[in-house]
């Protein structure tokens, strides 16, 4: 194909422990760049790629702090100012009527933040990667484990990148193309 | 033909040969007794000093360190129920200390011989206090929902029900801690099937005991008022307090050298997500109690509370809100706190005196002894947080130490005569490598 740029580099591993190395050299090297791909968690795998710490937790947060506000100025405002009603004696707007509410939708509002924060970081959904363009890259929901080295890294050369990986003991190193 | 070799796990000496298994002989033996002494002497000090106070605050320590006993008994069976690979390093600590429950049954003595002094409300009821002689039903002085009360609220079917609680407690704390030490020899898996088997009942009976004691112990000494959620509220609190008692216990024996390679910080970021959890599960029960108390206004139910709202106890009641929830759930809600020793014991601390608090705010409004309650109704202007600082005696905070360094020196003497963790448990392993994702 004519205009097609190249995405990155894909080597497949044998196994976890191949793969944990593989990632803790590639970024001792200095790639940035750099993720894993496994059928299962590889404890520990984050660290040696050297991933920061989410940033969904502080999203999550203040999903949870908008939905208190919310829910506390959905009744205070109805319950005491739009439309007072005044039952069994209660004042209209007292606190411990609003706990459940109030609860309940920052608990909505959090997993809100969580499911649809989670596929906002991850770019979902898409109808297509250019990783799955790697020759054995199917067989990552079975029995092998891949690192990818994206093009857009700072250190990234077809050519070094490409013989580092193998020179870590990557098998099909192949460049792949978006 | 070959017999085949009986089904072992493999021990400790295999999988981490570099962990120490058993206390060294005589080492924490200091310890041991200092905690023992320290212990005797809080608690004796607050006799001698307490007067007719002493009860209560007596009854505070009490049923404060009992919550963390009854924790640790839960906490071991819900392990085996669960079939739970992560905790198999902390567990034998857990075991131990439910196994001072012998202690708190022998600690019970107090309360007996102080029986009349705090159950006097039920225990005197409709009987004329100067001839003894039982009031009429006719009389306006007749307590008719006391009398109602009477088959389950008096004297002997009460002490009765004492052997009852301990029976069942021992007798688990018992059966757990003694198949787990066995296993330590035979490496026989089939004792962890044995033991998750016992659990379903045990904990059916553990929660009906823990519920029916704290009703016993507690809410009867305002025998009027009742609250269904009371016993998990009480649980609540006391196993929270556990996970507390529980980190800062594996934390000391690891300065002393012992468990240090075997409880990593994953560990310690469980119990911390734990004790997080039943502290949040604590205000969920107490403010349930109080929205449904609140909501439908019955004078019979509400008394409990508006006796609180006098003596300080309002203010209490606010210390409680902000200390058992809203500081504790900020502090504590990072995984970096959780993961760091010193800020996770900064936090079991706190929480410790919190539920000693929380223990208090059951209890002590019901003393009608406590010395400032004759000056709080001729002056109803002292209110607020002085006002309880005021009738406060060292003893309601000493008691709670004491009996906890009496139970804890206990505890270490069962440390020190067993193995430091299951040594052949058949998820050892699995405990030993365990990591949160």
């Amino acid at each position: 194909m004519a205009n097609t740029q190249k995405w990155g580099i894909v080597a497949e591993f044998d196994s976890a422990k191949a793969i944990y190395h593989a990632a803790e050299k590639a970024t001792a090297q200095g790639y940035q760049r750099v993720d894993a791909h496994t059928p299962f968690p590889v404890h520990g795998l984050d660290k040696a790629l050297r991933q920061g710490p989410s940033p969904l937790g502080w999203l999550v947060v203040c999903c949870g702090i908008t939905g208190i506000c919310l829910a506390q100025l959905m009744m205070w405002w109805m319950n005491s100012q739009d439309y007072v009603i005044w039952v069994s004696g209660k004042q209209p707007y007292a606190w411990p009527s609003t706990i459940p509410v109030t609860f309940e939708c920052m608990v909505l509002l959090s997993g809100f933040g969580a499911v649809f924060g989670m596929f906002a970081i991850n770019r979902l959904p898409r109808h297509h990667h250019p990783i799955f363009n790697h020759p054995t890259f199917w067989r990552v929901t079975d029995d092998r484990f891949f690192l990818s080295i994206e093009a857009t890294d700072p250190k990234f050369d077809s050519v070094q990148t490409a013989r580092f990986l193998e020179s870590i003991g990557g098998k099909h190193v192949a460049i792949v193309e978006d | 033909m070959t017999a085949t070799a009986p089904l072992t796990a493999p021990s400790l000496q295999q999988l981490a040969p570099h962990v120490v298994p058993k206390v060294k002989d005589g080492d924490l033996a200091k310890a041991q007794m200092g905690l023992l002494a320290v212990g005797a002497v809080l608690v004796g000090a607050a006799w001698a000093t307490g007067g007719k106070s002493f009860a209560w605050s007596y009854l505070v320590g009490y049923m404060g360190v009992l919550g963390i006993c009854l924790g640790a008994l839960a906490f071991v069976m819900i392990q085996h129920i669960t079939r739970a690979g992560w905790s198999v390093v902390v567990r034998r600590v857990a075991e131990n200390i439910a196994a001072a429950l012998p202690l708190m049954l022998l600690l019970w003595i107090p309360i007996l011989v102080n029986f009349d002094e705090l159950f006097h409300h039920w225990a005197h009821a409709n009987v004329d206090e100067v001839t003894h002689a039982a009031i009429p039903a006719t009389d306006p002085s007749y307590d008719a929902v006391l009398a109602g009360k009477e088959a389950w609220l008096n004297k002997g079917f009460f002490l009765a029900r004492v052997g009852i609680y301990f029976a069942i407690w021992i007798g688990l704390a018992f059966v757990f801690r003694n198949g787990s030490v066995k296993q330590d020899e035979t490496g026989n898996p089939a004792i962890n099937l044995k033991l998750s088997r016992i659990a379903a009942p045990g904990l059916l009976l553990f929660a009906l005991s823990t519920t029916f004691a704290s009703f016993d112990w507690i809410m009867s000494l305002d025998p009027h008022w009742f609250s269904t959620i009371f016993g998990i509220a009480y649980f609540a609190g006391g196993y929270m307090a556990f996970f507390a008692v529980l980190i800062l216990l594996t934390r000391w024996l690891g300065t002393q050298g012992y468990l240090k390679d075997a409880v990593s910080t994953e560990h310690y970021h469980d119990l911390g997500k734990l004790m997080f959890a039943f502290m949040v599960f604590w205000t969920y029960a107490n403010f349930s109690q109080y929205m449904l108390i609140w909501y439908a206004n019955l004078p019979e139910e509400t008394a409990w509370f508006t006796h609180r709202k006098h003596g300080g106890w309002a203010a209490v009641g606010q210390i409680l809100i902000l200390g058992h929830f809203f500081i504790p759930f900020a502090f504590l809600m990072s995984r970096h706190v959780k993961r760091n020793p010193v800020a996770l014991a900064v936090g079991a601390i706190f929480l410790l005196v919190i539920h000693c608090i929380d223990m208090q705010f059951l209890i002590l409004p019901n003393n009608s002894h406590a010395p400032a309650d004759a000056g709080a109704a001729a002056d109803h202007h002292v209110e607020g947080i002085g006002a309880y600082l005021s009738h406060l005696h060292w003893a309601d905070f000493g008691c709670f130490v004491g009996v906890l360094a009496l139970v804890l020196g206990f505890v270490l003497w069962n440390v020190r005569r067993a193995n430091l963790l299951p040594v052949r448990d058949p998820r050892l392993a699995e405990s030993l490598h365990f990591q949160n994702i």
